[in-house]
């Protein structure tokens, strides 16, 4: 399968009368992106904008999405949730690099975040960096959490469509081709011979009750281990539905660009043969984990691969299945990395994950979310400021009375993201 | 200004005398004394030991309570800026006491202390989350090194410096999680670290995984009547004169000695080879640490069916866990060959 990411490049962000690129500009039709992401169940919904070093807070965060738009090949973005249910990755994909859909308002459940345009947080969320629109939801009396988060997810994700779809129809230069190609099995597997076979286990939060991830539209806990081609996820064919930590949930923004799969296709051919990705999910009860961490290192071995990736997703309970994966490749002969988050206290004292074996020699760290950051008042706040006290990572008292904020890393969206996203890790003093 | 320093030391570097002294209470000496000579050297003008509380080993280990409250009194009598414990090297008990009164100091006096051990003194695993140990050496044959590194973090510490990393200050890591920023993002890491898994070459984890040797208690003895049994320890009770020179400290390895129709562990044939403890008792009567005596009587009385006609012996003082592991695994195997149904494990 063949991708092609077609990246017009974003450098400022601004409302206007038609949704268009120009000169890097991404100018949008307000009017015409909120009546895209209308539902019945929103009281109201609102847009802003937000920019790199403007002193904005933007809070709660639920998600981040990057616009894009199928131009060539099967399917569109974010198949089986907005789209139709045909596969994608193939063909040409139109990107708006360097702008983000952040979807905000009222709280759906505690674990949202705060995303800071500058600052000391800034320098630990991803989505300090992006020209974000941000789309601010108010629900209609009595709905549901479930019902009000599945139309925020799908609002955003809509979101991101139209301006990728808009942009791209308004004649978009395209800045930046890149192509991403891995062959079939059996040429795969013939190929770069001396080369050690690589895939990816791509642990998907499912625990339930709002912490959800959806493939295909399917809700990721009620899947066997399967496999997905890697452009199948730049493509939006992995959608984030979870109320997880802030820090450490994957957003969709990182799942369309997951940034071991990027990795993987750059050592492709030269120090590695990647030759899938393998996901599976976090379920809760221990039949469901055994099953789960069992048939994904069986789809592993059927690969025939050296060595995996693991990237987890969450904490404390995912941890078991995390141990799990890695403990049962290393018993099947597969080597491992990790890639995980710390919850090793305030004062990074405590032990970082609640389990641990001693096959998991090679892990990368994402950081202790625990570790509190003290973010100053900013100028503009969109969204609901007094969510910082009962949002995860934050406590009563979070927010003082002059703006200011003392929270937990936990509260700052992807600041610890298990996908390796960002540059953050910890060490042992 | 000239920082005031107070020194904590033991009775043997006090020159007062060995284990026969280490009954000492706490005294205070508005003096420089024994290794306070190389720090005072090492302060170089910046800061004057003001007093030396000195307290025996044994004394401090068996009145903790009151013994940390006499000292810290002392202490702070003194009106120190801050307090220098040892070093202790690879001594557990004055490593102990080391740690207990400069984690006393930190808690209850509010200023800079620091101490120093060899890593696997027992008294790092006890305090070093809590207070600054710098890495010796094994024996007072590397104070020199030691007093140095101790004097600059200290200085450094009362200077209001904040303190880097465990590698950049010469400290023994807290074992506290610090976040950090790499050139890398996670993901690359993660698939650098597992090519170089895959080529077997050298990687370092971002996160040691913390070690749980867990072991599983064995299932109780069913049929004790008719059980062999046998007894291991810990204590160094051996053959008088350690046929085997089985160290005093760190020891390097256990020996095996038959007690077929031997009847009790009496002080004509038996002793310690244990320099962690007062030996005096042990030496007295062996029995009290290798009770062959009672298993004995046990055995006649038919409560078990026979005791092992061997016993396996070394000494657990500063023995490293690696060693311990490997005397372990050594002893066990060949009491399962054997045919030995249980083991009675004794210390001191």
């Amino acid at each position: 399968m063949k991708l092609e990411l077609l990246k017009a490049h974003v450098k400022n962000v601004e409302w206007g009368g038609k949704t268009a690129l120009k000169g890097g500009v991404l100018t949008v039709d307000k009017a015409e992106l909120l009546k895209a992401v209308a539902d019945e169940n929103f009281k109201k919904v609102d847009a802003e904008l937000a920019r790199p070093g403007e002193s904005i807070r933007i809070v709660p965060v639920k998600d981040a999405i990057e616009p894009r738009f199928k131009v060539e090949g099967g399917g569109q973005e974010f198949p089986g949730v907005v789209s139709d249910v045909e596969p994608v990755g193939e063909g040409k994909t139109f990107v708006l690099e360097g702008a983000a859909v952040v979807t905000c308002g009222r709280i759906v459940n505690f674990q949202e975040g705060i995303v800071d345009m500058t600052g000391p947080a800034a320098d630990y969320t991803p989505f300090s960096k992006t020209m974000n629109v941000v789309l601010i939801f108010e629900p209609v009396d009595g709905l549901e959490k479930h019902d009000y988060e599945k139309c925020c997810r799908i609002a955003g994700l809509k979101a991101a469509l139209y301006l990728a779809q808009k942009a791209y129809e308004a004649g978009a230069e395209v800045d930046e081709s890149k192509t991403y190609e891995i062959l079939n099995f059996v040429e795969s597997m013939k190929s770069y011979p001396g080369l050690p076979k690589v895939a990816y286990l791509y642990m998907l939060q499912t625990q339930g009750l709002l912490h959800d991830t959806y493939v295909y539209g399917i809700d990721a806990k009620r899947i066997l281990p399967t496999i997905i081609h890697p452009n199948e996820v730049m493509d939006g064919a992995i959608v984030s539905g979870n109320c997880v930590s802030a820090c450490d949930k994957n957003s969709t923004y990182t799942h369309q660009n997951n940034p071991v799969i990027r990795s993987l296709y750059e050592h492709h051919g030269k120090d590695l043969n990647f030759v899938g990705v393998i996901i599976t999910n976090e379920n809760v009860t221990l039949a469901d984990k055994r099953r789960s961490s069992s048939y994904a290192v069986k789809l592993a071995k059927m690969f025939g691969v050296d060595g995996v990736v693991i990237t987890e997703e969450g904490f404390g309970n995912p941890d078991a299945d995390l141990i799990m994966n890695c403990r049962k490749a290393e018993a099947a002969g597969i080597k491992t990395t990790l890639v995980t988050d710390e919850y090793a206290g305030r004062d990074g004292a405590s032990q970082s994950l609640a389990d641990a074996a001693k096959e998991a020699d090679a892990v990368v760290t994402a950081g202790n979310a625990n570790m509190l950051i003290e973010l100053p008042k900013l100028d503009k706040v969109i969204g609901y400021q007094d969510y910082a006290n009962i949002i995860a990572g934050g406590f009563d008292g979070s927010l003082r009375a002059d703006g200011s904020i003392e929270v937990e890393l936990q509260a700052i969206t992807g600041a610890t993201c298990e996908l390796g996203f960002t540059r953050i890790s910890a060490e042992t003093w | 200004m000239t920082y005031r320093i107070v020194h904590y030391i033991n009775q043997f570097f006090a020159g007062i005398g060995g284990e026969e002294k280490a009954d000492i209470a706490p005294e205070v000496r508005k003096a420089v004394v024994g290794p306070g000579m190389a720090f005072k050297a090492a302060f170089a003008g910046k800061a004057e030991i003001v007093g030396t509380v000195i307290c025996g080993d044994t004394y401090f280990a068996e009145h903790i309570d009151d013994a940390t409250d006499t000292i810290i009194k002392m202490i702070s009598d003194l009106k120190p800026d801050a307090v220098v414990a040892g070093p202790a090297f690879n001594a557990g008990r004055y490593g102990t006491a080391c740690g207990g009164v400069a984690d006393a100091v930190s808690k209850r006096l509010g200023i800079p202390v620091v101490t120093g051990m060899y890593p696997e003194n027992p008294g790092v695993d006890m305090y070093r989350k809590s207070i600054y140990i710098v890495p010796t050496a094994d024996s007072a044959r590397g104070i020199k090194d030691a007093v140095p590194a101790m004097a600059k973090l200290l200085l450094k510490m009362l200077e209001g410096g904040k303190l880097g990393s465990p590698a950049a200050e010469g400290y023994i890591p807290r074992g506290i999680r610090i976040n950090t920023f790499y050139e890398e993002p996670g993901a690359d890491r993660a698939v650098k670290m597992l090519v170089k898994k895959l080529k077997g070459e050298q990687f370092v984890t971002e996160y040691p995984m913390p070690s749980f040797d867990r072991v599983a208690p064995a299932a109780p003895v069913k049929d004790m009547k008719n059980a062999t049994i046998a007894v291991v320890t810990s204590g160094g009770i051996c053959p008088k004169g350690n046929p085997d020179h089985i160290e005093a400290s760190s020891a390097s390895k256990f020996g095996t000695y038959c007690i077929k129709d031997v009847q009790t562990a009496d002080s004509e044939h038996y002793q310690t080879a244990h320099g962690g403890y007062d030996p005096t008792y042990a030496n007295d009567d062996p029995n009290r640490v290798l009770p062959l005596d009672v298993l004995r009587e046990k055995e006649k009385a038919g409560e078990f069916k026979k005791l092992y006609d061997y016993f396996s012996t070394t000494v657990g003082n500063g023995t490293s866990i690696a060693n311990a592991k490997k005397f372990g695994l050594a002893i066990g195997k060949k009491l399962v060959d054997d045919g030995v149904d249980a083991v009675i494990l004794t210390s001191t």
